[in-house]
């Protein structure tokens, strides 16, 4: 088999308004941010042959992506729905990828929203996340998404003596950027004591260690690397990807502190001939904070264990070690559910073709990009990077 | 009974009636592999080591440990409001399985990893009794 380091390239990344968006549906915001991302590109609808789309929660479709080249009028050749998020969204660009090397399609165009804040009502949208659990042997027992996580966070605390302070800086962290991201759905800088006094939701995470629920929507072009010179943007090439896959319940987790964000960090440094060391910047999945210090230890940016202390040294602000969820992250740009992930990955295509302002990581030329899914079930990783990392 | 109006109710499956026809009479079953001896939780067709589909049920001691736990204070829907504030908790039974279960019967606050627990039941309805954990007093045995 033939590695597809470099065989692909993103040239087009789009957001759409995210936030509270009740004008626009969720299968409206899908279009919105497949016609930026077209825009950005700087082509028509006819010149994409490929198709992904996650489902939607708010409003659903059994033939989702079908639903959304119909809408749009497109005949691709290559038409793929993820049914979930997180972890998912990356294995559908490395399925994409490898459908281009392959020659089974040339340009993909990848659209991903919802409606969540909007489109369900917030008891709603949780009760349809915590659907998540084993019907039989976790959901009776009324564990909330919150408390899944929550089960982690208390065990990488028993563990390693991690303290609610350093979850907090995580969300202090992602705040920061998100105050220098405009559109970001909150703001306001915070502090750890604001995090520590905000609603305890279940114990111990507090409600500014969960991220939000939001409408939003975003989109990328992947292409092929011979065809990436034709577009009005700099490419940004996929140098690296992989996933890893441990459980789907939370209970049957063979290990709560350590994820299969080890394999698939892995898989995705191998492939392209990088270390952690090697990486600019990451994206990193944070539907809760704890998660963020287990990724991070998972894929090698710091000792398994000291996640807490890597943030709370500042290691993930601007001019740190890892500048970390420069847009804000799922816990303060947006989070609209199964399209999370691809917040990160537009984030981190404005990061490496310089356009992300007073954020922007200077001279920042790799990328990390990791989602997960489940309930730290399903993993996958991109390393991103510019021309002359290729 | 506890008020369980609404609560998302088990659906026993063929695979897992034997489980839950102990549950009625308050009693905790796993299987384990006869073919390999791997004990598990949950219950299934096959091993979930080896894959053989020769399993017995055992009958748990009901005696574990809290493997990690959280109190729930924001409930999953409004059939569970009135049990506000309640325990989730992972238990890792004497015989070896881990389970989710709610610790009942204790004051959310002095729950900890690592803390004894035995099984109770709540009858939920004819059909369904649902295992939880209490605190097990500590014998120092």
């Amino acid at each position: 088999m033939h590695s597809l380091r470099g065989r692909t390239a993103i040239v087009g990344a789009a957001d759409t308004v995210v936030g509270k968006v009740p004008g626009l549906s969720a299968t409206e915001l899908c279009v919105d941010a497949a016609l930026r991302a077209l825009a950005d590109a700087g082509i028509g609808k006819d010149e994409v042959d490929g198709l992904v789309t996650c489902q939607s929660m708010a409003e659903p479709h059994m033939y989702h992506a079908e639903t959304i080249a119909e809408y749009l009028q497109i005949f691709p050749k290559y038409c793929v729905t993820a049914n979930a998020g997180g972890g998912t969204t990356f294995s559908t660009i490395r399925n994409a990828a490898a459908a281009i090397a392959a020659g089974v399609c040339e340009t993909v165009l990848i659209s991903m929203a919802d409606s969540l804040r909007s489109g369900l009502t917030r008891d709603r949208a949780m009760a349809m996340q915590s659907a998540t659990g084993h019907p039989q042997f976790e959901i009776p027992y009324g564990p909330t998404v919150p408390a899944y996580y929550a089960l982690l966070a208390r065990a990488h605390m028993d563990r390693f003596g991690t303290t609610s302070e350093q979850f907090a800086a995580v969300a202090v962290s992602a705040r920061n950027y998100a105050s220098q991201r405009p559109g970001a759905q909150m703001t306001e800088v915070i502090t750890v004591s604001d995090v520590l006094e905000s609603r305890m939701i279940a114990d111990p995470l507090h409600l500014l260690d969960c991220s939000l629920v939001s409408d939003g929507g975003a989109a990328v072009i992947l292409t092929s690397v011979g065809n990436a010179g034709n577009f009005r943007t700099k490419p940004v090439y996929v140098l690296g990807m992989g996933e890893g896959h441990s459980h789907e319940h939370i209970s049957q987790a063979s290990d709560l502190t350590t994820s299969a964000a080890v394999q698939s960090g892995h898989e995705a440094y191998a492939m392209a001939g990088l270390t952690p060391a090697d990486i600019d910047l990451a994206q990193i999945y944070d539907c809760f904070t704890p998660v963020v210090l287990i990724e991070l230890e998972d894929l090698g940016f710091c000792e398994k264990g000291a996640g807490g202390a890597f943030v709370e040294s500042g290691a993930s602000s601007i001019g740190g070690e890892l500048p970390m969820n420069t847009n804000g992250g799922l816990l303060s740009y947006c989070h609209p559910g199964n399209p999370g992930s691809m917040f990160g990955l537009t984030e981190a295509i404005y990061q490496l073709r310089g356009e992300s302002g007073p954020r922007q990581v200077s001279g920042a030329e790799t990328a990390l990009v990791h989602g997960q899914g489940g309930i730290m079930s399903s993993h996958a990783t991109l390393v991103l990077g510019q021309e002359q990392v290729l | 009974m506890s008020n369980r109006e609404g609560k998302f109710l088990p659906s026993p499956q063929p695979a897992t009636r034997p489980y839950w026809e102990a549950c009625k009479r308050h009693e905790l079953l796993f299987q384990e592999c006869s073919q390999c001896g791997v004990r598990q939780f949950y219950p299934r067709t096959i091993c979930a080591s080896c894959s053989a589909t020769e399993l017995q049920w055992v009958q748990a001691s009901g005696s574990g440990t809290v493997v990690s736990w959280t109190v729930v204070r924001h409930p999953v829907s409004p059939a569970y409001a009135a049990d506000i504030p309640y325990v989730i908790a992972l238990i890792e039974l004497d015989e070896g399985p881990t389970m989710m279960a709610q610790i009942v019967d204790c004051d959310p606050e002095s729950v900890n990893s690592g803390m004894p627990v035995e099984v109770c039941f709540e009858d939920w309805t004819e059909e369904i009794s649902m295992p939880n954990f209490r605190a097990r007093p500590n014998t120092g045995a």
